[in-house]
């Protein structure tokens, strides 16, 4: 018999699996490498900030500014590289650190003024779109030797699929990611202020640290997912990745990481975004719905997650008291 | 005992809050290789005492000396480093972690950097089975476990991090007999390796069972401290309590008015809940006290939810002075003049950061509407009367009732259901975690309750109290109500047969 922490992981793995397959059999031309990589090529951005907000949920927090971190991050990078000409060798690790910096100076406004991170990242949220309009109104357009490169690299893989540049950095983000939950004390300290923080502070666990070290990964997740995301649309502009926070939150929710913090894992997370993907992807196929489907579709799943989890929960509430 | 040097030497220790002096002036000293009581009633500056050398509070006045030097830790992870340990009454601990994580977070065994599962279970599994005797799956969750295990893991916790002062707050309340026994067992054995445990419980049988030495704290001043052989149980009570008080003798046993007679206020047929409580009979008479007697996890608070409709029944019927009543909600149960005092004080009772005065309108505010609030001057008054009526500690409505003792607290909540004027008052664990002089205060005022017409529903897990209090005794075993048992029946080995299944 499976671990009961791992059916919500097993149930979302298996939806994946059931939503690819489905898609195989009414579709000619579905089942192939290439659909499942495009499901990461257009999700490549989405899965990294996802990974960050990971951490973030696990803590037992909310993080509202990822969306606005991208759309900052690529503002910045299109201003200093169009009309400052700066060389990108230079502003990249630049918007890395003022993601990592905004982020773990929400983590430490949480922190000492026991503010709650709903109220924070909304406030992160809102600064950070507000600052791409104080660079620009307008939509600048990056046409820079080195982005356009990256943007039509492909990686050739066996079989006569691609992946691009984006994919490879985000899948070794997940990779990190798991390192750092399952190997590291931080990602077990983050774990444990999810399951209890005021027992994570009596068993003196470094708590400040680490619930600033969270808010800062997601910083730093949401401005490579920003730098990922410029790669993709190679333009910076004050409206990109608008509801991208909300997108990444049911990727996690969907993943099986438990609202409350605690429990879950990345991988889950990883399998989240696809399934997002997989239903946008079926909806391209199918050609006559509109986008909005999508959306619709990932709501009734988050409501059918939340009532998982609930049951979930309640059942090992109950396991212990008998 | 070794009566050389003590590891630890607290003199003349203030500490202050808004309003409360909680320690005033307190000595206090342990040596190495002993478990020493440490008592007091609710108030008594005992979880204070060990919060301030825990380094959860700074002190205001005083002098710490540990292994020799001075110490003033400022946060309890720098009281860890020294050696210093707690292990609190509730558990500390993360239930979503594994077993073994739980014992090692934050000194988890390191191989380049990188954390090793392998080692740390296997660390785990060795520790609790050398040090604790007891062997688990320390992989699995710890929420998956009992709380009598997860102490001991809160235990093996403490003993890892080569703890010499291991302090156990209340450790017993929440065990059975089997698991306190084990629990001493485990104590007695740390001993003899050289700790020095200091043990803070209500239960005056359990000190006189595996304590060496007695320090007696009343009202945030320092009594005394005694060796346990040389201090007799009614000097320790009184000591505690500061007067002179037949502790025992003094509740007048009542003839039970007769059961039969009148129609009961309320009446349970066939009622029962899957999963819950297994579908049982039950009346309950004005004026009554009925006392449900059974182990933990027998069902007692499962058929007071059950009559108070914070579960649903899915089977039988309930009648109020006779006439069916569907008690699906608390609403409606409040309604027909039910009130429920949880035994989960903390989580379901009272709300931390009100205050005395907030707290005891809230049901009676609720129950009127938010449109018809009650005048300040009412209020007051309200509170002023039940502080009075109830002897409330401090006497301050204004107090935060997060800077109350236990008992206190507990009253504060009975006051709460009282203001309501029930017709039926359930009462889960009213005495649970507080001490011995509060306990006789709460039982009379049961009796006088019940002399006044209402009827009680008592649960309580200590057989005595049932039996002093109850004219008649349901008593459950397994989800089940065994038996039931009125006027002289009800003695301890009667009861004790039929939790046993005799």
């Amino acid at each position: 018999m499976v671990d009961r922490k791992y059916i919500p992981l097993l149930v979302t793995i298996g939806l994946f699996i059931l939503m690819f397959l489905a898609g195989s059999l009414r579709y000619p031309g579905f089942l192939s490498t290439q659909v499942f990589m495009n499901l990461l090529i257009d999700n490549a951005f989405l899965l990294i900030v996802a990974v960050g907000m990971t951490f973030v949920i696990l803590s037992g927090g909310i993080d509202l500014s990822v969306g606005s971190m991208v759309a900052l991050t690529t503002m910045l990078s299109a201003s200093l590289i169009m009309q400052a000409g700066w060389p990108p060798a230079a502003v990249i690790p630049l918007v890395l650190a003022v993601g990592t910096s905004f982020g773990w100076m929400m983590g430490a406004i949480i922190h000492y003024f026991q503010i709650q991170p709903f109220i924070v990242t909304l406030a992160g949220m809102f600064l950070a779109r507000g600052l791409c309009y104080v660079i620009s109104i307008d939509t600048i357009s990056i046409n820079h030797p080195f982005y356009t490169k990256m943007a039509l690299a492909k990686i050739r893989l066996p079989g006569g699929s691609f992946i691009s540049i984006g994919v490879v950095i985000a899948l070794l983000v997940v990779l990190l990611a798991v390192y750092l939950a399952h190997y590291t004390r931080f990602g077990r300290n983050t774990y444990a202020i999810g399951g209890s923080e005021s027992s994570a502070v009596l068993m003196g666990l470094p708590v400040a640290r680490t619930k600033m070290l969270v808010y800062a990964f997601s910083g730093f997740c949401s401005a490579l997912g920003g730098v990922v995301f410029t790669f993709y649309m190679l333009s910076g502009y004050g409206l990109h990745a608008v509801g991208l926070e909300l997108d990444a939150i049911a990727a996690v929710v969907i993943g099986g990481t438990l609202l409350t913090g605690g429990s879950g894992y990345v991988i889950g997370t990883f399998f989240g975004v696809l399934i997002q993907g997989v239903i946008q992807t079926i909806i391209t196929f199918e050609g006559t719905l509109s986008s909005w489907w999508t959306k619709m579709v990932i709501g009734l799943l988050l409501f059918l997650f939340i009532l998982l989890q609930r049951v979930f929960t309640a059942r090992t509430a109950r396991g212990r008291s008998v | 005992m070794s009566e050389n040097r003590p590891i630890l030497k607290m003199t003349g220790i203030h500490k202050r809050f808004p309003g409360v002096h909680a320690l005033n002036g307190v000595d206090f000293r342990m040596f190495a290789g002993e478990v020493h009581a440490l008592m007091g009633e609710n108030g008594a500056g005992k979880s204070t005492l060990i919060k301030v050398l825990t380094g959860v509070y700074p002190i205001d006045g005083g002098e710490v000396e540990w292994e020799g030097r001075p110490f003033h830790p400022r946060s309890p992870l720098e009281a860890q480093q020294a050696g210093i340990s707690t292990v609190y009454q509730e558990i500390h601990l993360c239930p979503n972690l594994s077993v073994a994580e739980n014992i090692f977070i934050g000194r988890e065994p390191r191989k380049f950097g990188r954390i090793s599962w392998r080692a740390m279970n296997r660390a785990a599994e060795a520790l609790l089975a050398e040090r604790l005797n007891v062997k688990l799956d320390v992989t699995r969750p710890l929420g998956s476990f009992s709380i009598a295990v997860q102490q001991l893991v809160a235990i093996a916790r403490a003993l890892n991090i080569s703890a010499r002062l291991l302090i156990l707050d209340e450790p017993t309340s929440s065990l059975d007999r089997d698991e306190v026994n084990r629990l001493f067992a485990i104590m007695r054995h740390l001993k003899r390796q050289g700790l020095a445990i200091l043990f803070v419980t209500h239960f005056l049988d359990q000190v006189y069972e595996v304590s060496d030495r007695i320090t007696i704290l009343r009202n945030g001043r320092f009594i005394g401290e005694y060796p346990t052989r040389e201090l007799p149980r009614v000097e320790l009570v009184q000591k505690m309590i500061g007067k002179d008080l037949d502790l025992l003798g003094s509740l007048p046993k009542r003839t039970p008015p007769s059961a039969g007679g009148e129609r009961p206020f309320l009446q349970a047929a066939g009622l029962g809940r899957k999963g819950g409580v297994e579908p049982f009979d039950l009346a309950i008479g004005s004026g009554e006290i009925v006392g449900l007697a059974g182990l933990l996890g027998s069902g007692r608070t499962e058929t007071a939810r059950l009559l108070f409709g914070a579960d649903r029944a899915d089977q039988g019927k309930c009648f109020v002075e006779g006439r069916e009543a569907k008690l699906d909600s608390p609403r409606k149960a409040i309604d027909r003049g039910i009130a429920f005092c949880s035994e989960n004080r903390k989580a379901e009772g009272i709300i931390e950061d009100l205050t005395v005065r907030e707290n005891i309108i809230l049901a009676l505010q609720a129950h009127r509407g938010w449109f018809r609030a009650l005048s300040r001057r009412r209020q007051e008054e309200i509170a002023d009367e039940y502080i009075r009526a109830l002897d409330i500690r401090p006497a301050d409505p204004e107090q935060l009732i997060r800077n109350l003792s236990g008992g206190n607290q507990q009253k504060v909540i009975l006051a709460r259901w009282l203001l309501m004027n029930p017709r039926l008052l359930i009462l889960d664990e009213p005495t649970r975690g507080i001490d011995v002089g509060a306990k006789a205060e709460i039982q009379r005022l049961v009796l006088s309750l019940s002399e006044k017409g209402m009827a009680v529903l008592f649960i309580s897990s200590e057989l005595e109290e049932v039996i002093r209090v109850s004219s008649r005794v349901a008593v459950l075993r397994d989800r089940r109500h065994v038996r039931h048992l009125a006027g002289v029946e009800i003695r301890q080995s009667a009861i004790m047969q039929a939790i046993a299944g005799g």
